[in-house]
């Protein structure tokens, strides 16, 4: 494994017995008087000054966050100060949040971080009363007279390495704000203070990397069109090996009816490839016009971690090649925070898209009412729909060996409420589906831990501590149904999810809902299946004649 | 130091109004001018407080979904935790604000033998809700003192309080359920480490101020007994802008209207404008209809983006190669 | 200043206004005198103080009617040392001739509603 993590023996071991709440054991020290200290695996690689230079993003230059001089701007209070001052003025958001918590506490142990380190500025309310504190000294009468007694401090560059140590321990997943009473999200807190940092030249090169990347090439790890239409055909081939289908997909082709955006991780990561194949097989099978861009090839937003002008930025590619292409409306794939954005920003930042349609599925005629103004359509409502028209010729038992749960990745759920159609969509597909325990699903899902950008190798020790509670849930069913594959519906999810289960919860592999969508399509003149899409052996399925598959 | 100050500035002002009253006999002051200062500076500071926070728009349309979304119409929504009208809205808002439906999912995490689990934990919720339907039905108490004729519902709400009819006079039962609500909510954050660490002045200072308000109160109702003719007339006094200090009141009415007075200065300056806040949370006050209607921020800025001809000047050559469509009028 | 959504955040905090100082728009020009008591034309003195009365009474008779009922004691020693019958009825009443106009002016004042005459008949 990464040499930026323990065993998980170890790590086990630092879960329980370091200061924490969990384990009834108090830290000695108030948090306002507990330095951070930097130590492998704590921290990701700060951003590389040609990445930054060519986002034309501030303070570009040579530095890591364990240096002991971050060569800030000389004046960076100053521009701290004034971006909170901006951020609160562009946003009663913020406002609200800083000033309605009571900190009852309900959201302390609601967060995959701090349930993975106990270190208690992983709470949700020191989380935010990180920034929360440099507010009252800047911008309310208390701080500024009472100090520290009001809960104020003074912004330092100490201060500063806090935020960035805690805001990169944060995946803006949302969770603790399903049980705040005032619906606080700490989410918001933490693109405050990345944006705010971001401002000073204070990021990570696994972030700003991809978003330079995306804004280029569109696609997050710098692909270029050849080859990536490379990569989609080395899949069609994959295909035809495993069911003797062709596949016949298109590239930047104008006049198709939909345009098919998805992570570009689907394209070239391990497990995602296999969920692009299922995506393959489901088009084919159902006769779609549609096309692929090269140019809009990443679903996911890498913007969305640092600021809402990069978001935007990155975002705007897509209802840009929507048009271009004249398409008639947009699918996406599973992804979550791509889906976030989509979802909550994508048309108050880039719309209205009124070159696009209402989104009317062609195959079922079901008008997809509630994408009427973004006018675009998650694939996982796509083919629900299918399938309760019944469109689709599937056969669950191609999927027997599998043993399946499905975790719900963090966006999906609390930013859009999708919540069934994966289920029903699993149901149909598989016939051995296990939940999770019940606080630990739905709403109440637990992040990867490594979402919102953190997902890289020198973050392992942080990234095996954050989505400890994940796997602590698929464990459970690992034990008790013998599950061994975890469906998710987001691409960081597929990546991070694997390596987070051959950390700690081994023997369970890590899937797309549409590589199982793909196992289970019955092709028309395929040939007999004996493998499924990542060419595992199935079960043997003994035909009973009778069943009407 | 975060409960020690709280818990001495209390003391002060106790005694501030102990020499104020008993021995300056600045009835006037603490009678009528503070009590008007209090109630200006409530108001006036509330308003200037949503204000400041209507100020700013919200950019961004961000409901927490805590629930299925209205999505294809076989899929059954969750209407009040995933809301996609205003009605529903309005649903989820009151289910917030009336019985705190996010307090009601609290859990608690425990970690035992290497595996996590998440017990029910409802007493946070319990007290909270208790503590604040109890303070509203105290408060709506007291209109007693504040309305002639004392309406109809009022005496309704005294005589269900009073249910039990023992003691003299009678024995209201929020009298009791607030003392155990405020004790609760104050040791929690006493006992409870986690809660202790999180703690702020700003946390204890509300609290014991609530606290000596209850039992300055009960104190003056059950064991000092104080002329509540006169009182009445005091505060009649105060709403018509007619000022008169009946003579004779005890000093303990001082105390208890003193701190009151308190709380109502502190209020919009404190954490306590979560009142106002929790009306006004986007991830709860907005409805999940995000991809059916546009959310307009009117700030929304321009960004340049990387345009579809800028990608193609750059790839032309390898797009050609690779046989991937160009934009017509340059692909002869 | 620019203010957002100011239709609904106004009529919130126009409503918030209305609620708190609703009791001052009911109470402008109204009556702040005392409740006038119509006090007995023979008698000068009560059984204790003015002062002490007006707080205590309630606590006075409670404690009357818990030693007749249980000590079957009718003998109530004043603090001057004068003795009266604890009698509400053959006592007070006898002072206080008007429970009308005496007892339910402060009663209905300051709304206390006293138990005394769930078993003592008013005609008295």
């Amino acid at each position: 494994m990464s040499k930026y993590v323990p065993t998980r023996k170890n790590l086990l071991k630092s879960i329980e017995e370091e200061s924490n709440f969990l384990s009834g054991l108090t830290p000695e020290k108030e948090w306002l008087d507990t330095p951070i200290s930097f130590r492998p695996g704590n921290w990701c690689h700060g951003g590389k000054p040609q990445v930054i230079e060519s986002l034309d993003a501030p303070n570009p230059r040579k530095w890591s966050p364990n240096d002991k001089d971050w060569q800030l701007p000389a004046n960076w209070q100053k521009i701290i100060h004034q971006g909170m001052k901006d951020q609160l003025d562009k946003s009663r958001t913020l406002k609200i949040f800083m000033d309605t918590c009571v900190r009852c506490g309900a959201c302390a142990d609601k967060c995959h971080f701090f349930l993975g380190s106990g270190d208690p500025k992983n709470m949700p309310v020191l989380r935010q009363e990180l920034i929360r504190s440099i507010y009252r000294k800047d911008f309310t009468l208390g701080g500024k007279l009472l100090g520290r007694l009001a809960g104020a401090r003074e912004m330092t560059e100490d201060v500063l390495k806090e935020w960035f140590m805690y805001f990169h321990q944060c995946t803006e997943c949302r969770r603790c704000s399903v049980f705040c009473p005032f619906g606080i999200d700490t989410a918001e807190f933490t693109s405050m203070a990345r944006e705010l940092m971001h401002s000073v030249g204070v990021n990570i090169n696994w972030i700003m990397e991809p978003a330079s990347n995306c804004n280029r090439t569109g696609n997050h790890l710098g692909i270029e069109p050849h080859t990536f239409k490379q990569m989609v055909e080395s899949l069609v081939e994959d295909i035809e090996d495993v069911t003797g289908v062709t596949v016949e997909p298109t590239f930047n082709r104008k006049g198709a009816e939909i345009l098919f955006i998805t992570p570009s991780g689907d394209i070239f990561a391990d497990p995602g490839v296999y969920t692009m194949m299922g995506y393959l097989l489901l088009f084919h099978h159902i006769g779609l016009d549609y096309t692929i861009s090269t140019y809009a090839s990443e679903g996911g937003n890498f913007g969305s971690f640092v600021s809402h002008d990069l978001t935007k930025k990155l975002n705007a590619k897509m209802y840009h090649e929507a048009e271009r292409l004249g398409v008639k409306w947009i699918l996406g794939g599973e992804c979550g925070h791509m889906w976030r954005v989509i979802h909550q920003y994508m048309d108050t930042m880039n719309g209205p898209a009124d070159f696009l349609e209402e989104p009317v599925s062609p195959i079922t005629g079901t008008k997809f009412e509630n994408a009427r103004s973004t006018k675009m359509v998650h694939i996982a409502e796509f083919t629900a729909d299918l399938i309760k028209n019944d469109r689709l010729k599937l056969d669950p038992r191609r999927n027997n060996h599998r043993t399946v749960t499905f975790h719900d990745s963090c966006n999906p759920v609390r930013a859009m409420g999708m919540v069934e159609e994966p289920r029903y969509i699993l149901k149909n597909v598989c016939n051995n589906f296990h939940e999770m325990p019940e606080n630990t699903i739905r709403e109440q899902t637990f992040c990867c831990g490594s979402g919102s950008g953190l997902n890289t190798n020198e973050y392992m020790d942080i990234r095996m501590r954050g989505g400890f509670p994940r796997a602590n849930a698929v464990k459970h069913v690992h034990d008790k149904h013998k599950v061994n594959l975890l469906t998710a519906i987001c691409a960081i999810d597929r990546v991070t999810l694997k390596t987070l289960m051959e950390y700690w919860v081994p023997g369970v592999e890590v899937s797309g809902l549409h590589e199982l969508v793909g196992n289970a399509l019955v092709m028309e003149g395929e040939s007999e299946r004996t493998e499924d899409l990542r060419e595992d052996p199935l079960e043997e399925i003994e035909e009973d004649e009778d069943e009407d598959i | 130091m975060k409960i020690l100050y709280p818990f001495l500035s209390i003391f002060v002002l106790i005694i501030v109004v102990f020499i104020g009253v008993h021995q300056a006999d600045l009835h006037f002051l603490f009678g009528i001018i503070i009590p008007y200062v209090s109630i200006l500076v409530f108001l006036i500071g509330m308003v200037l407080r949503v204000g400041y926070w209507a100020s700013s728009p919200v950019p961004f349309r961000i409901p927490t979904t805590a629930g299925q979304g209205k999505t294809l119409p076989w899929i059954k929504q969750d209407k009040l935790e995933s809301p996609s009208t205003l009605p529903q809205v309005l649903g989820r808002m009151a289910l917030e604000i009336l019985l705190f439906r996010s307090l009601f999912r609290n859990t608690k995490a425990e970690l035992s033998e290497s595996k996590l689990a998440y017990g029910s934990n409802k007493w946070l919720w319990l007290g909270g809700l208790a503590f604040h339907w109890t303070m509203l039905i105290i408060i709506v108490r007291h209109y007693r003192l504040f309305l002639e004729p004392v309406p109809g519902m009022i005496h309704l709400i005294e005589s269900l309080d009073g249910f039990f009819e023992i003691t003299l006079p009678t024995f209201y039962v929020t009298d009791a359920l607030i003392l155990i609500c405020v004790s609760f909510l104050l040791l929690r954050r006493l006992l409870v480490p986690q809660i202790r660490y999180i703690s702020l002045a700003a946390d204890y200072f509300p609290l014991f101020l609530i606290f000596s308000i209850v039992i300055s109160g009960i104190l003056m109702r059950y064991v000092l007994k104080t002329d509540v003719v006169k009182i009445k007339m005091l505060i009649g006094g105060l709403l018509s802008f007619q000022f008169q200090v009946p003579e004779g009141i005890g000093t303990m009415f001082y105390v208890h209207l003193f701190l009151v007075c308190v709380l109502g200065i502190y209020f919009p300056f404190s954490k306590l404008v979560h009142m106002g806040g929790v009306f006004l949370s986007p991830t709860r006050n907005l409805a999940n209809n995000n991809r059916e209607k546009r959310h307009i921020n009117p700030w929304n800025p321009k960004v340049k983006i990387r345009s579809y001809p800028e990608y193609e000047s750059e790839f032309r050559e390898k797009m050609i190669d690779a046989e991937i469509p160009l934009e017509e009028e340059k692909n002869e | 200043m620019k203010i957002y959504d100011s239709g609904k955040i106004g009529l919130g905090l126009i409503f918030f206004i209305a609620l708190v100082t609703f009791p001052f728009w009911v109470s402008i020009g109204g009556n702040k005198q005392m409740p006038e008591l119509k006090m007995p034309d023979s008698a000068h003195e009560c059984v204790e103080s003015k002062e002490f009365m007006r707080t205590n009474h309630m606590r006075l008779l409670n404690q009357w009617r818990d030693s007749v009922v249980r000590e079957n004691n009718y003998i109530y020693v004043s603090s001057t040392g004068k003795s009266y019958v604890k009698s509400l009825t053959k006592t007070c009443l006898n002072c206080h001739s008007s429970k009308e106009e005496f007892c339910e002016r402060c009663h209905t004042y300051a709304s206390v509603r006293p138990y005394c005459w769930s078993c003592h008949l008013e005609s008295e």
